[in-house]
């Protein structure tokens, strides 16, 4: 059953046939595709500057010149969602890769290793888990101080360790492996045996938490940056820009909605993708 | 049974130390003398030595954590406000209870309605019914906490003049912020219910009981949800931690004076005591909930053996 091209015996194309026939999964690709291209090609879809300010033309809503108005300081708001992809898709895949990449590390030496080391390393995960991830993401951006790389290092740090024991849980039954013994029987390496058969090995259900990590990622960071702790103004990050229109609220709404609706299609197609990957590396939880 | 929770109430005090480390090691680094906050910007600079020396501040770090931790364990205390000089632990007494009334409500609307929507999504498994739900779950999972307050505030206080924006004085002031915490908990009960649902729905004993011409209704509620009710119970006793840590966003939209917006204000002020005393608090809370749904296992299925 189990085999080195995949933990399920899956190989990366038979996934991509799975996934392409789950209607929801195409929709989350097409939704995060058409998000990459936004934030590849920012300065030539947004029709102004983000940080660019016309105090003549402030409050206003959708128009020919303006198509989702502007804000207090006459600021484009389309432009300045858009300019705010790249923030976002930043802040989840770099969060996500500081998570991901330390999860491995704690994950896997400890699975592999075991031992003293192990244990210590994995009731820290514990420690860290006790803690509601938003929470200890606050209590560190508290202690970095506000800041774009600072709000990435607190949301990274605080979901290291649900990749942590997931690496962990698969590595362990990794482990117990013929193939891993015939690694060791033909006299490999550990580092070896660690990158070239277990790492990979254990990456399936990595990918799917990963895919929906990078969802809550920005949704957290949006959240961090909501109540002042994230990205600072002028960058339009979405949830800061929800936060400066909040006071707008009843009479200019739109400074609300469309910050709001952008993280949200966002979230929603790395959660769809997420769970389709899932169905598709993973049968045993298919639908 | 006894013996078991005395050994787990046991085993969480390394688990709350290693918290209370992370939160202490957090606090010590971050920038800013605490003897400044506390004194103020008129402080001479012999006032500040004279108080970093009373309050301790200039002990090694360890020692200082063991202080910390001395205090905290045997007087409950946790540090002083910068802002109001009161102490951490009374002011987030005060907060609780706001928090955890709307987390409560929160999870009800959650369990009352997400477990019977995930149940009949797995029973009519592809129909239409169970295709709007789990877009509807999905759509729930993946709104900002925050932006679908303000969505419902526009909606329902500010439009349609139903409901109050903000508070906790009556009933109809608690349905707009227990509405909005219990959205992501309730798309993620109802999928995980469908999902447990649809595991147990296929096993031989619900064959047998549906041959034995037992009604549907007792084969899904009696044999099925019975047995599909573990995951339900976890991720709804994970929930309700979350729900205690995202009480922060939604309490700060609805002016609720509880721990969260206690923490957004110390955020702003930099009142750093509080946030991390809050951080620490929620944490404590959490697994506390956790201990209360490991017991709450053995009763649901008595399969599983108290262990140790």
């Amino acid at each position: 059953m189990e085999n080195v091209a995949g933990k399920n015996g899956r190989s990366p194309s038979r996934v991509l046939k799975v996934l392409l026939r789950n209607r929801l999964a195409v929709l989350g690709m097409i939704i995060i595709v058409l998000l990459v291209l936004g934030a590849v090609f920012a300065p030539l879809i947004a029709p102004y500057d983000y940080a660019r300010q016309r105090l003549d033309r402030g409050y206003e809503t959708s128009s020919k010149d303006f198509w989702l108005g502007t804000d207090e300081y006459g600021r484009d708001v389309f432009s300045r969602i858009v300019y705010g992809a790249r923030i976002s898709l930043a802040v989840g895949f770099l969060t996500v890769g500081i998570a991901l990449s330390m999860g491995i590390l704690v994950g896997v030496s400890a699975g592999y290793y075991g031992g003293k080391m192990g244990g210590v390393l994995m009731r820290l995960m514990d420690i860290l888990l006790a803690m509601p991830s938003i929470l200890l993401a606050i209590a560190i951006a508290a202690s970095l101080g506000p800041g774009l790389f600072n709000l990435m290092v607190a949301v990274g740090i605080s979901n290291i360790p649900r990749y942590a024991r997931i690496a962990r849980g698969s590595v362990l039954s990794i482990r117990e492996m013929e193939y891993i013994e015939a690694a060791k029987a033909v006299g490999s390496s550990d580092l070896r045996i660690l990158t070239r058969h277990v790492v990979p090995n254990c990456m399936a259900p990595l990918i799917v938490q990963a895919t929906l990590g990078i969802a809550s990622a920005i949704l957290n960071a949006a959240a961090l940056s909501f109540i002042g702790l994230g990205v600072q103004p002028p960058f339009p990050e979405w949830g800061a820009m929800l936060s400066e229109g909040r006071q707008f609220i009843r009479e200019l709404p739109h400074l609300t909605i469309f910050p709001g609706l952008a993280i949200m299609f966002t979230i929603l197609g790395f959660n769809f993708l997420g769970d389709g990957l899932r169905d598709a590396l993973d049968p045993k939880l298919r639908r | 049974m006894l013996r078991y929770v005395t050994w787990r109430l046991i085993s969480l005090i390394p688990v709350l130390v290693g918290v209370a480390f992370i939160v202490f090691t957090l606090l010590y680094i971050t920038p800013g003398d605490p003897a400044r906050m506390v004194l103020g910007d008129l402080a001479t600079d012999d006032m500040i030595a004279e108080f970093r020396e009373r309050e301790g501040l200039n002990d090694p770090f360890l020692l200082q954590f063991g202080r910390y931790l001395y205090n905290a364990a045997a007087k409950g205390d946790i540090g002083k406000s910068y802002m109001t000089k009161a102490s951490v632990s009374s002011e987030l007494r005060a907060s609780f209870p706001d928090t955890f009334k709307i987390s409560i409500f929160a999870i009800l609307i959650a369990l009352i309605l997400g477990v019977p929507f995930g149940i009949v999504s797995a029973v009519k498994q592809y129909s239409i019914f169970d295709s709007i739900t789990m877009v509807f779950a999905m759509v729930g999972m993946s709104m900002p906490v925050f932006w679908l307050g303000l969505l419902l505030i526009l909606t329902f206080s500010v439009h349609l003049r139903w409901l109050p924006s903000s508070g906790l004085d009556s009933f109809s002031a608690m349905i707009l912020p227990s509405a909005t915490l219990a959205t992501q908990s309730l798309a993620i009960i109802t999928r995980m219910t469908r999902s447990s649902m649809l595991e147990v729905i296929r096993q031989d004993y619900i064959r047998t009981a549906r041959a034995k011409g037992q009604r549907e209704s007792v084969v899904i509620l009696r044999h099925a949800l019975r047995n599909a009710m573990i995951p339900i119970v976890t991720v709804a006793g994970v929930q309700f931690g979350v729900l205690l840590g995202g009480a922060v966003l939604t309490e700060s939209i609805f002016s609720i004076p509880g721990v969260g917006r206690l923490m957004v204000s110390s955020i702003k002020m930099r009142d750093y005591p509080i946030v991390q005393g809050g951080v620490l608090f929620i944490a404590f809370a959490a697994s506390f909930v956790n201990l209360i749904v490991d017991i709450l296992y053995v009763y649901i299925d008595p399969r599983i053996k108290v262990q140790r």
